[in-house]
């Protein structure tokens, strides 16, 4: 079951491989990001080389699935064909304080009309789309219990 | 070594416009459309089309200058120049590109144009269907998130968290646009102003913003004609002379899946201060400003970094008879804007900046000698211009 409708757009891993090893991750349940191994900077979203020091030495690592929301907003002007009808829905900017604060967006779990507190600390779930032409899973955000 | 700067070098003496419309309702096709925007700009300056030989645009415009100038019969073309990226950002900077080429003499006699039938083509406003995503958009569109409206919301979502912003100024901003398009014959909204009731009435797009607070979709075309300030005296009209142009954003503006450091921002912050320092001038000296709406909350965080309000204010400050022209303390985008005149991309605000340089504008700001315009926040790269008068050399 996933949080929004069947029909919106599957992501697919770059022609150039940048971010395979993200999305290997979360099919095998394991949220990864770039660490530099030349200076410890954390980096997302992927990119070839390190932003602080240049070098091409980037690691995946594995983090645990836990966050604080940054910013959010609630959707309900349905911008795409596959979100008509379908009603408000959340998405959150999580900031991972394990992994050097950087961002991922994703969507907020439960009432798309609950209230929402900048700071909250959630908790990555992860929504497979077993499915899909090319399978996938996308990384979703919970408030933590 | 001389002073590197703009500063007084190049003026627009020529604005030029197609009839605004809704989107998808221009009878024309978008490359009739810039045609008719850059002859009525010729007209108006009183030069001869064939005497173009340069252009300026941005946002990837469909129309290639060297198709309009043989289509125009120009003499010679001399400059063809894309602004990168940034969308509406890139207002501003197209003028301040051709203006750099006038200024350093690869160019006589430049066009800034922008054209847009968003019905001819895709809308801004709507994702299309189906299909793959890869790269930054595949970590953000499968979870709902498009266009430009939802992208930026959540900018102005945390910006209003850390500084205690309330809703109500992004309503004085709506306001503000709408109450001058009721001045304005040319504004798609004229004739249809906005109540308080019927901004807090309005649906959500994405919150914080209501329909009210996110620009219309529409088809038209507009253009300006730049020369030296030599030259500009030569024309008929009033020159409104390049003060200063600054383009850019802050560092590390496009790091992916939002994780620019000042993402929480409209993208002027190192922008802003090189605009003063070449216009020679401060927030305090603008008479009147332009400010680039797609979205309220990015006329607020251009204010804010720009120096016209501090974000600790803006409750205060952001009020409708602040932003008012005649009288108000900062009259803002006061032929209505891309919320209410037409979202001509931003090239309506510069027109709009001229006309009040010249005192023809429909909510004119009295004697105003030095303008403002500030192009597609939230983006980057953005862009910034300051015109002035004479008296302002
Ligand atoms: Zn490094």
């Amino acid at each position: 079951m996933s949080y929004l409708p069947k029909g919106l757009p599957a992501p697919v891993t770059e022609t150039d491989k940048l971010d395979a090893p993200y999305w290997a991750g979360t099919r095998e349940g394991k949220l990864r990001v770039q660490r530099c191994a030349a200076c410890n900077t954390w980096q997302w979203g992927p990119e070839w080389l390190c932003h602080n020091c240049r070098s091409w030495d980037m690691r995946w690592v594995e983090v645990e699935g836990k966050g604080k929301i940054w910013t959010w907003t609630r959707c309900w002007h349905p911008v795409h064909p596959a979100l008509k009808g379908h009603g408000p829905y959340i998405a959150v900017l999580v900031e991972l304080p394990n992994a050097g604060n950087v961002r991922m967006l994703g969507n907020l779990l439960g009432d798309p009309e609950q209230p929402v507190r900048i700071g909250a600390p959630v908790e990555a779930v992860f929504e497979p789309h077993d499915d899909a032409a090319t399978p996938y899973t996308l990384v979703q955000w919970k408030l933590a219990t | 070594m001389a002073e590197r700067s703009l500063r007084g070098k190049v003026a627009v003496i020529g604005i030029g416009e197609t009839t605004y419309y809704k989107h998808s309702q221009s009878p024309d096709p978008e490359f009739i459309l810039a045609l008719k925007a850059i002859l009525a700009a010729c007209e108006d300056a009183g030069i001869n089309p064939q005497d173009i030989d340069s252009f300026a645009s941005y946002s990837n415009d469909r129309n290639d200058p060297s198709r309009i100038s043989a289509a125009l019969g120009c003499k010679e073309l001399r400059l063809s120049n894309m602004q990168w990226g940034g969308g509406g950002g890139g207002g501003a900077a197209a003028v301040g590109n051709a203006a750099a080429a006038i200024a350093t003499g690869q160019a006589e006699i430049a066009v800034v144009y922008r054209a847009l039938a968003q019905g001819q083509f895709q809308r801004f406003g709507q994702a299309q269907a189906g299909g793959t995503v890869a790269g930054d958009n595949a970590l953000i569109n499968p979870y709902g998130i498009f266009v430009p409206a939802q992208r930026f919301a959540l900018k102005i979502m945390r910006y209003m968290h850390d500084h205690g912003i309330k809703q109500e100024a992004l309503r004085a901003l709506a306001m503000a646009s709408y109450h001058h398009a009721q001045s304005n014959p040319r504004a798609v909204m004229y004739g249809r102003p906005l109540t308080e009731e019927a901004y807090d009435a309005s649906r959500w797009i994405s919150e914080p913003y209501h329909l009210f607070d996110c620009c219309q979709e529409n088809d038209g075309a507009a253009a300006l004609i730049l020369v030296s300030a030599e030259r500009a005296k030569d024309f008929k009209n009033k020159p409104a002379y390049v003060l200063a142009v600054a383009q850019g954003s802050d560092h590390r503006n496009a790091a992916r899946s939002f994780n620019a450091p000042e993402f929480a921002s409209a993208s002027f912050g190192p922008v802003a201060p090189h605009l003063w320092e070449m216009a020679k001038l401060g927030p305090k000296d603008v008479d009147v400003l332009q400010s680039y709406e797609n979205f309220t909350g990015g006329v607020l965080m251009s204010l804010t970094e720009h120096g016209f309000v501090k974000p600790e204010e803006c409750n205060e400050f952001l009020r409708l008879e602040n932003l008012l022209a005649p009288t108000g303390k900062l009259p803002l985008n006061t032929s209505g804007g891309n919320l209410a005149e037409c979202y001509m991309h931003g090239l309506e605000l510069q027109i709009e900046a001229v006309r009040q340089l010249r005192g023809t504008a429909t909510s004119q700001v009295p004697g105003a000698k030095v303008a403002g315009v500030i192009a597609g926040p939230m983006v980057t790269p953005v862009s910034t211009m300051i015109l002035g008068s004479e008296e302002t050399l």
